[in-house]
């Protein structure tokens, strides 16, 4: 396995006090501080060339589990093995495995052209200057770096500087890719274009990736795999279609026309009808019945989708919040 | 160790590269360092009427235009640097390389040298020209001892700025901290006054403090204020000594605040 987490929780301590002056007066003598669990024991492995989505609402505890795993975070109890290393003793030879790229931080040089950040990171990893130019030829073609490179960071678009981003974390080909929101604020364009050069990196050298989104798309079409946390708690690991399955067993059936009015009522409930287009949910049970139904008054412009990542997220949190003790809280920000 | 060494080159090139990107921040920073230039005015026309305590006009001269250079050769923003990078969290992309994120503010420091050399040298000419060079030393030993000392004062500074820097990872409000440093700094090293000419309290104040061999006695060797090579050395060994203790505590600081580091932001 590349990725072993056993009982895994981090708490960090946070200072708390009321907004006004008396309780800023209050607080130099009494401090009050709370305990917020982030992480509260969780478990999963995950092997090597896997992709895996790792998802859950702001404050879940994706990205402190992200920041343990890369060892950055020493984790408050549980052990966690990354590449055959503990991450937190972040020795050499685990820091040149992994790379972690943070769609809102990042490590390119400001001033400088991006260049001059893979030569930083061409000598600290230590990799071979003929390695690098061919590593870097690849990534320049993958990702459409040509004529970036030695144009100052700052005067980058965000795209542009999210593709430099991904370059200067794989230089030294890290086998293990930890990936917070790396599309982030991009257009749909530039989120295919990284989506697509992850899968590419997956399958060229065999990395495991564990993502973190707010798109669902981009998990739909890169993780076979989702682990999802709610207030820093497992509440799901396995499958991605399964889980779809389990937690919304319908299927959306989308036609144009030909259906007449109270037909359409009668094949399942209406979910959007705009443009001459309709989209009905049906239940998977019924499926089979509908299309053909379907297909005999419309004719072949007829489509057959799961229901949104999006509902099934939702369903997901808001059925275990109601069947589950209240979350640890928030992790700081 | 081998491969932190191979990487040196360039992280002190890229130091340089940025150096010059940063070069209109860098005559700032310098213009912040002119008050040698201020007590220099003060004190001569002080010793203008008669010498002050065997001080005359040209050895204030000359103390304050070598504590300008040394000030200006041997310090650097480290501490700001660490202390704004804890606290926005860009820190944590040090602590993903594989080599110790001292060695990069070490490059990068190193490499804005220098420009510090380039910006200093009009201050080197005009101390040159000024009579004020009748009192600097010109013995090879000497000389080998002021190059030392300076070096020295670098490494120490550097090591005092980490320790600083450090203190990030402890306290929200480091910057704090380096303002009270920099008042205890500006007596207890000589660079508003020199050290002979504060009251014999404070000089054994001094004595026991690194902040001496920071910027008065590199200072006070190329003067001339110890003629005897021995003790020059002794103090040259004291700084080196200081220097070890200071990077030493830094790098304990460092190690035992990275465990409490929260890495926030994202």
């Amino acid at each position: 396995m590349t990725i072993e987490v056993a009982g895994l929780s981090k708490h960090f301590r946070v200072h708390r006090r009321p907004p006004g002056l008396a309780a800023a007066v209050r607080s130099l003598w009494h401090r009050r501080y709370d305990t917020v669990k982030a992480v509260d024991d969780i478990s999963f492995t995950i092997a090597r060339g896997e992709r895996v989505g790792f998802l859950g609402p702001n404050g879940a505890g994706k990205t402190t589990t992200m920041k343990v795993l890369s060892g950055l975070l020493h984790p408050t109890a549980g052990t966690v093995r990354v590449e055959g290393h503990q991450p937190f003793r972040r020795e050499p030879d685990f820091l040149r495995r992994i790379t972690l790229v943070m769609g809102q931080k990042q490590q390119l040089l400001w001033d400088l052209p991006p260049s001059e950040t893979y030569a930083l990171n061409r000598a600290v990893f230590g990799v071979d200057p003929a390695q690098a130019a061919q590593t870097l030829g690849e990534l320049t073609e993958l990702l459409g770096l040509a004529g970036l490179t030695d144009k100052p960071t700052r005067q980058l678009s965000l795209g542009e500087r999210m593709k430099c981003e991904l370059a200067a974390a794989l230089l030294h080909r890290p086998t293990t890719l930890f990936l917070d929101e790396p599309t982030i604020g991009l257009d749909v364009a530039m989120q295919v274009t990284i989506r697509d050069f992850i899968r590419d990196y997956n399958q060229r050298h065999d990395a495991t990736v564990l993502l973190t989104s707010h798109y669902m798309d981009d998990v739909v079409a890169l993780c076979p795999r989702v682990i999802v946390i709610d207030g820093g708690r497992l509440i799901h690991d396995g499958d991605l279609r399964a889980l779809v399955k389990t937690m919304i067993p319908d299927k959306l059936v989308s036609f144009t026309g030909g259906v007449p009015a109270d037909e359409v009522a009668r094949l399942g409930e209406v979910v959007k009808a705009e443009g001459g287009r309709t989209t009905v949910r049906v239940p998977e049970a019924r499926l089979r019945e509908v299309v053909s139904h379907v297909l005999d008054r419309a004719g072949a412009d007829l489509a057959v989708e799961d229901p949104p990542l999006e509902d099934v997220m939702r369903k997901l949190f808001k059925d275990k919040r109601a069947s589950a003790p209240a979350p640890a809280g928030e992790p700081p920000p | 160790m081998m491969r932190t060494l191979r990487a040196m080159p360039t992280l002190i090139r890229v130091g340089m590269v940025e150096a010059i990107a940063y070069r209109a921040e860098m005559v700032v920073w310098l213009l912040t360092t002119t008050m040698p230039l201020v007590m220099l005015g003060l004190w001569t026309s002080v010793a203008d009427e008669a010498p002050f305590r065997a001080w005359g006009t040209r050895d204030f001269v000359a103390y304050y235009l070598v504590a300008l250079i040394v000030r200006n050769l041997t310090s650097n923003w480290v501490a700001w640097q660490i202390s704004e990078e804890i606290r926005t969290g860009a820190v944590s992309g040090r602590l993903l390389r594989p080599v110790h994120p001292f060695t990069g503010y070490l490059g990068t420091h190193l490499g804005a040298v220098p420009l510090r050399a380039v910006a200093v040298a009009p201050v080197l000419v005009i101390l040159l020209w000024s009579s004020a060079r009748g009192v600097l030393v010109t013995d090879v030993a000497h000389l080998a001892l002021v190059a030392a000392a300076i070096v020295g004062a670098w490494l120490l500074t550097f090591g005092v700025f980490l320790c600083l820097g450090s203190l990030g990872f402890f306290l929200d409000k480091a910057m704090g901290i380096i303002e009270v440093y920099f008042g205890v700094f500006a007596i207890m090293s000589g660079y508003l006054i020199p050290l002979a000419l504060l009251p014999a309290w404070v000089r054994d104040i001094a004595a026991v403090l690194p902040f001496r061999s920071m910027l008065g006695d590199p200072v006070a060797i190329a003067i001339g204020r110890v003629p005897d090579a021995g003790d020059a050395a002794r103090l040259v060994a004291l700084q080196w000594g200081w220097a070890i203790a200071l990077l030493a505590l830094a790098s304990w600081l460092w190690r035992t605040g990275v465990r409490r580091y929260e890495a926030f932001g994202g």
